[in-house]
């Protein structure tokens, strides 16, 4: 039987991922004051971020379903490594 | 007064957008407005009704929203009873359910107790049972002793004897001939010949002890069917009204790779795996449904919102990690904090031996030294401007000095 391909963000439980350019990224980490390193994180090893062709430094949006309004609600991600340690 | 004009609504509610209210809630007023024709004076009244509501709904800066979305959670948790509710119907599974399971979601174990899958069908699967059937022999896993009478072992000839069920091999959809195949892979040596209904091996070997072993694992070998997938149910799905398979134990990577199944649906209650499989934001997801399933089985009511922040928390550093001690409650930077919640003597002393620095910045620390908390009014400092004051004085002075001059030359 040929093996599927998986296309990962096509899942129910998976949001829009999506990366940040070097503008975007420059003002968001001006708007709220805040280092690279302070943003949650997320690892260049995550399918998501493999699917999408994010590297490690980027920052993703990710754009989830909410809960509690209609909108979207954007959140952010830095792509790191995963610590060995 | 007759209904506003549209052009009059939109001006107010674009400055009510403007001021900060969500875009879904501002085009529900205007649906409300339009619908029931208000009047200009109406629109005004609610803008402002509307407007003052949603800011003190807002949480306030330094909220200790984490305390109450442990508090929240935790509360309705002393009232869980320990007994697990059985699945009506025909399905027997037993799930982990209850205090026991929101107690594994998170510690962020491993592997939970009762691993189970549901398996959404591709659309032409969906509707058709006999299609469905046909998926769930390529997932179920079967082993040889599902479907023989015994395995008997030949003293004489130095044989095992496999005697196979004709029935179940046309149920499972099994050919007879694949078998000798699928066995051939796992024992190189001697040879496999088919006979009838049965399979006859001659291992060479001829330790008595040897064989008795090589028929315990042929016993126990997978002949088809996913690894991991112990049991498949195909039922109904009570909302969609289609086939889907439940089962017992899970492997994502196996089945997604089935043809038939639903790649796009299919989903377990492993939050691991799922994070492996699909990403973090993916496991996060599936452990706030986790979560809020546990809750509402138990009849209680969470706001969502705290199942939320206990997700985020446990998906922030790219991997769950748990609560406790290995996981987010060990890695704070406060060392106090940390030998205030477990193994106390131990982080003392390592942070004796490392020279670690606190640096009083928590909520733990502080109330240990007994400071002001910084949470709530403990977050703001109020200090006061010596320069503006003495301005504002020196201006106050001056106008009563020019008040008083004024009376005397009025006099």
């Amino acid at each position: 039987m040929a093996k599927k391909k998986l296309d990962v963000l096509r899942h129910n439980l998976v949001p829009k991922h999506i990366i940040l350019t070097k503008e975007q990224t420059k003002d968001l980490l001006n708007k709220y004051k805040i280092r690279v390193v302070d943003l949650p994180r997320i690892l260049n090893s995550d399918p998501a971020i493999f699917s999408i062709g994010a590297k490690e430094g980027d920052i993703v949006k990710i754009l989830r379903k909410s809960h509690t309004t209609l909108d979207e609600i954007e959140y952010y991600r830095y792509v790191t490594k995963e610590k060995t340690s | 007064m007759s209904k506003a004009s549209e052009r009059y609504i939109d001006n107010c509610l674009e400055s009510l957008e403007k001021d900060g209210i969500p875009h879904d809630l501002v085009k529900h007023a205007k649906e409300k407005i339009m619908k029931d024709q208000l009047t200009e004076s109406q629109i005004d009244y609610l803008a402002d009704k509307l407007y003052i509501t949603y800011m003190n709904s807002l949480v306030e800066p330094a909220e200790p929203v984490g305390t109450v979305a442990a508090q929240s959670i935790g509360e309705p948790g002393t009232q869980m009873t320990l007994r697990t509710f059985h699945y009506a119907g025909v399905a027997e599974f037993s799930v982990t359910q209850g205090l026991p399971r929101l107690i594994e979601l998170v510690d962020a174990r491993r592997f939970p107790s009762t691993p189970i899958m549901k398996i959404y069908l591709e659309e032409e699967y969906a509707h058709d049972e006999e299609m469905a059937k046909e998926v769930h022999n390529r997932i179920e896993q079967i082993r040889i002793e599902n479907i023989t009478y015994d395995v008997d072992l030949d003293f004489i000839e130095w044989r095992i004897h496999i005697n196979l069920i004709p029935e179940m091999l046309k149920k499972k959809g099994i050919s007879i001939d694949e078998i000798p195949k699928i066995l051939k892979r796992y024992k190189k040596k001697g040879s496999i010949k088919k006979e009838q209904n049965s399979i006859i091996i001659d291992p060479g070997i001829e330790d008595l002890q040897k064989l008795q072993k090589l028929r315990e694992k042929i016993l126990k070998k997978v002949i088809k069917g996913v690894r991991g997938i112990k049991r498949g149910l195909i039922t109904k799905d009570s909302k969609t009204k289609e086939w889907i398979i439940q089962t017992e134990g899970t492997n994502l990577q196996g089945v997604l790779e089935i043809e038939g199944v639903d790649s796009t649906r299919t989903y377990s209650n492993h939050i691991h795996e799922v994070q492996k499989i699909f990403g973090i934001e993916a496991a996060r997801n599936l452990l706030i449904n986790e979560a809020l399933q546990v809750l509402e089985d138990q009849g209680l009511d969470v706001d969502i919102r705290h199942l939320l922040i206990l997700a985020d928390l446990m998906s922030q550093n790219g991997l769950i990690s748990s609560i406790g001690r290995h996981g987010i409650s060990g890695s704070k930077s406060s060392v106090f904090a940390r030998a205030a919640f477990e193994v106390t003597v131990n982080q003392l002393l390592n942070a004796g031996i490392y020279g670690e620095e606190e640096l009083l910045l928590g909520i733990p620390e502080n109330v240990i030294i007994g400071q002001i908390v910084p949470m709530g009014t403990g977050g703001v400092e109020l200090m006061m401007s010596l320069d503006d004051n003495l301005k504002i004085l020196r201006e106050k002075e001056e106008k009563e000095k020019k008040l008083s001059l004024k009376d005397v030359n009025d006099e």
